[in-house]
């Protein structure tokens, strides 16, 4: 159980929900309202006040206050909508080849890209390899920032069928998606923000403005 | 070995023909740099006539509070250096602290250490030794600590997008900085790396020429000059790893967290390095 409480900080307005094991929720909302902003909050990477507890079967009982930060973003990871890239071949930014090569190929990536340089990669693939780096570690959330805004509808239905999988792993996802369609494919409750502040929930069957 | 051969300011006037010369030429040629030539060299002719006439006062003078005032006062216009050949600062007046304090410290201490267990001059703040030699340091400690800070700040700040990607999946700040501060830590370090490879042999350094000049034997210029330079590369050294692991602490927070908000808003106007 993800436990969000009285999150204030930067764009950000006393922004509360929970999400339970295995479940998720979606995000929608115009651009600016504070999406990713809500996520950088959630992993950390801004200051924000409020509670964020992580309530989990194997990790136990994880306080994003309590716990060093590095450990924290372990356990609940954000992939942003661009990542960025540190060394100049793709293998160099994971772990281990053989626990990333399967999540590769499950994401529709030949497994000989570890050996690419950087630059080789497309926009599509550098946003797969994003996410792929985010799994290997094995999070109990996913924090994902419109992981298919680059994908065509192949690799999108790919992404769709991973994260069917971890979900089904007992991994939280909160995702923000400009994809109406996306929340109802994942099964995924939306949620709408504006202005800094999560609305009450809405029908999954209403338009994205 | 020769005398000290003194110059009598009718000289000076001969060889400053040169200086008219060329901005005459200048003028002729329409390249309009003549009017900058000869203002630069009216500043030249105060900024040296002044420092000068103080110097003889403080040599004069001889004392340990006022040769302290003297070094401040260098401290101060160095720091400034350092600040103003930033392309961003960060907040505050953190720039000028780190910059200061660290050139403050490393040259100070290199400096005091020198005098006393080196040189041993007799008082040992001597002021005719300890403000060149303090000069000479902090003159170089300067170059290396504004070249390695702004290469730290624009360094993180164009790779901060890797920088966040690397702290996302649990690096501590210091392995995700781990790039830029090596980068940084490079540009603070190449002019004296450079300096100490190519003396002697691409150029010989002033103070040894002067020393030369001033009618010493070459081996004892030398030795001074091997002197200094040892003493320069410590204080560039300490400066430049202080000030760059200072700005990385500032840059960054104890939640591991990039804190470019921590950078002055607009870009410096002015002179860039």
């Amino acid at each position: 159980m993800l436990t969000v409480d009285h999150l204030r900080g930067q764009g950000l307005r006393d922004v509360a929900f929970t999400v339970a094991e295995g479940t998720g929720l979606a995000i929608i909302g115009p651009s600016g309202a504070g999406k990713s902003l809500l996520l950088r909050a959630l992993a950390d990477l801004d200051p924000a006040e409020g509670s964020v507890i992580l309530t989990t079967t194997g990790a136990g009982v994880l306080d994003r206050s309590l716990v060093d930060a590095p450990t924290w973003r372990r356990h609940v990871a954000y992939v942003p909508t661009e990542s960025g890239w540190w060394a100049d071949r793709v293998g160099d930014h994971f772990r281990d080849p053989a626990v990333v090569a399967p999540i590769l190929v499950d994401l529709g990536l030949p497994a000989d890209c570890l050996g690419w340089t950087v630059q080789r990669l497309s926009s599509g693939e550098r946003q797969r390899c994003a996410l792929a780096r985010a799994l290997e570690q094995a999070p109990e959330v996913l924090l994902l920032d419109e992981p298919t805004s680059s994908l065509d509808d192949t690799a999108t239905k790919q992404l769709e069928a991973v994260l069917r999988r971890r979900l089904a792993e007992g991994v939280h996802l909160v995702l923000v998606s400009h994809d109406p369609d996306q929340p109802a494919r994942l099964a995924l409750p939306t949620r709408r923000m504006v202005d800094g502040r999560l609305l009450e929930t809405e029908s999954m069957a209403e338009t994205v403005g | 070995m020769s005398e000290y051969h003194a110059l009598a300011y009718t000289d000076l006037v001969l060889a400053s023909v040169l200086v008219l010369a060329n901005a005459g030429l200048s003028a002729a040629l329409g390249l309009g740099v003549a009017r900058q030539m000869l203002i630069a060299a009216a500043r030249m002719i105060v900024q040296l006539l002044l420092v000068g006439l103080i110097l003889q006062w403080l040599f004069t003078v001889a004392s340990p509070a006022i040769t302290a005032l003297a070094a401040m006062i260098m401290i101060g216009f160095a720091t400034y250096e350092v600040s103003a050949r930033q392309e961003r600062r960060l907040t505050g007046w953190w720039t000028q602290g780190l910059g200061g304090s660290t050139m403050l410290l490393a040259g100070g201490l290199v400096t005091v250490a020198a005098l006393v267990v080196v040189v041993r001059s007799e008082p040992w703040y001597a002021p005719n030794i300890a403000i060149p030699l303090f000069g000479m340091i902090l003159g170089n400690a300067m170059t290396g600590t504004s070249l390695a800070l702004n290469t730290l700040i624009v360094t993180v700040r164009r790779e901060a997008r890797a920088i966040e990607a690397q702290l996302l999946l649990g690096e501590t700040r210091w392995c995700a900085c781990r790039p830029p501060i090596r980068h940084a830590l490079r540009s603070g370090f190449m002019p004296i790396v450079n300096a100490m490879a190519a003396t002697g042999v691409v150029s010989l350094p002033g103070m040894m020429t002067g020393q030369i000049l001033a009618g010493a034997a070459p081996g004892e210029a030398v030795k001074y000059q091997l002197l200094i330079m040892f003493l320069i590369a410590g204080t560039t050294g300490l400066a430049v790893i202080g000030s760059v692991y200072g700005a990385v602490l500032r840059l960054t927070d104890d939640r591991h967290r990039l804190r470019l908000d921590r950078l002055a808003e607009s870009p410096v106007t002015g002179r860039s390095a």
